[in-house]
Parts: structure tokens; C-alpha cells; sequence
């Protein structure tokens, strides 16, 4: 992993097209700004973890009738 | 064209119908290709999310606004150009649902919704910018919370699938 040290202000440019900036430091929060490509997707990592653990889940789906679901009997 | 699915058999989907997510979905970016399948005859919100490259690839998503009425959901301007949408009745959003060994335990996904353009049949997995949403709201917990009025399985443009099964 490349490291680099930055401080508030500061920027980081990622492949000519992205640039990502050090808005804000309070405490333990650092606040990021990051203009990039429309193209281009950004997620908080956490965020995009639990997103593809339900799509896995979600895939895992077994054969079900889906006029089944919501019928009553089913609590 | 046919296609030979883990879920239905070998089924015919019409081409026009195939909606094209360009970055795919978080956890299976390779499949770019889907159809929406309507199984149901009865009035029913939910829909199969058929994978055209994976054909063992399907997820059951569910109209959100059929389970969450207050649904209230912000479309970034990246994603209106990504999608080229220009009217705000060509959008369709579904909610990915994960279902259980126990179906009442069933959940749906309102953080990360699938926004469709309906008009140009392109597609996304949208993380919304919001804390109000999480990727498991119960269904059925959902649905207690609130009297549900019908929604038909016909009523939207989307793509028609004939199965030939």
C-alpha cells in the first residue's frame, strides 16, 4: 500500500482524473472530498461490503413461488 | 433468445427486454446482462431479476413501495446521466430480497436499490446517501407496519418474457 501524508487542504491525484482532497480533520474524523468521473463509483467501504454480502445472499435464493410469499398463513 | 436457467428451465426472453447494468452488481460485477421475470399471475410485487450471462444467476427483487409506502428515495444527478434519464416515468425501482431457509425471515435491501431506466433498459445498484435505509428491512415486520393496498404484476413496462418451460 502506498502511504502518503497530507494535511488539511491538501490533495491527492489518482490517474490524471481523480482527485481526492483533505476538507476537514476533527479528532479521529477526517473529512474527504473527491471529484471524479461520473463513470467512476465511490462507496464507504463498510457500506459496500454489507451490499455485496446481501447480493450473495440474495443469489443463494432457493426455488420459491413468489405468488407464495406473502400469502396469509405466513406470519 | 433462449435461455437455460438454473430457476425455470429453459426459457425465451425477448431481447428488448434485456437491461444492461454496466458495473454489474456489488459481489457479481461480471454479469452485466438481466431480464425481469414476472412469475406471478396474481397481483403480486415481487419479480425474478434473471442474469442473461450467468443463467444460474437470479435474484428475487420486490417493488419497495409496495412494502414501504413512505419509501423516499434521492437519485443523484451521476447516476440520471450514467442512466440517461430523462423522465422521471422511465424510472423503475426494485429492491433486492433475501430469502431465507424461513421465508418469513425474508428481507429486502432499501439501502442499495436497483434503479432501472425503463426507456434505454439500463440499470444500476444505488447506494443511497442516506442513514434513513438499511440493507435488511423485514418484509413482513414492514408489512404489519402498514396496510398494504394491491399493486398488478402488469402494470409496468418491463421487459416480457414468455416461458416456454
Amino acid at each position: 500500500m502506498l502511504v502518503l501524508t497530507r494535511k488539511k487542504e491538501q490533495s491527492i491525484i489518482v490517474n490524471d482524473n481523480i482527485e481526492i482532497t483533505i476538507l476537514d480533520i476533527q479528532g479521529d474524523q477526517v473529512r474527504i472530498g473527491i471529484n471524479a468521473p461520473k463513470n467512476i463509483s465511490i462507496y464507504r467501504k463498510e457500506i459496500f461490503v454489507e451490499i455485496q454480502e446481501e447480493n450473495k445472499k440474495a443469489a443463494g435464493v432457493k426455488d420459491v413461488d413468489l405468488n407464495e410469499l406473502l400469502k396469509p398463513g405466513q406470519k | 433468445m433462449l435461455l437455460n436457467t438454473k430457476h425455470f428451465g429453459g426459457i425465451e426472453i425477448d431481447e428488448k427486454g434485456i437491461i444492461t447494468f454496466d458495473e454489474g452488481l456489488p459481489g457479481f460485477e461480471v454479469s452485466k446482462k438481466y431480464t425481469i421475470l414476472c412469475q406471478t399471475k396474481e397481483e403480486s410485487p415481487f419479480r425474478w431479476l434473471q442474469s442473461v450471462d450467468n443463467p444460474d444467476l437470479a435474484f428475487v427483487i420486490v417493488d419497495p413501495f409496495f412494502i414501504r409506502k413512505d419509501y423516499d428515495i434521492n437519485i443523484g444527478e451521476e447516476i440520471v446521466s450514467s442512466l440517461g434519464i430523462e423522465n422521471e416515468k422511465d424510472i423503475a425501482v426494485y429492491s433486492i430480497v433475501v430469502i431465507p431457509e424461513d421465508a418469513t425471515k425474508m428481507s429486502m435491501n432499501l439501502k442499495a436499490p436497483i434503479i432501472i431506466n425503463t426507456k434505454s433498459n439500463k440499470g444500476a445498484q444505488v447506494v443511497l446517501d442516506t442513514e434513513k435505509y438499511s440493507v435488511r428491512h423485514y418484509i413482513l415486520e414492514e408489512l404489519r407496519r402498514q396496510e398494504v393496498a394491491g399493486d398488478a404484476c402488469s402494470n409496468k413496462e418491463e421487459g416480457t418474457v414468455n416461458n416456454s418451460k
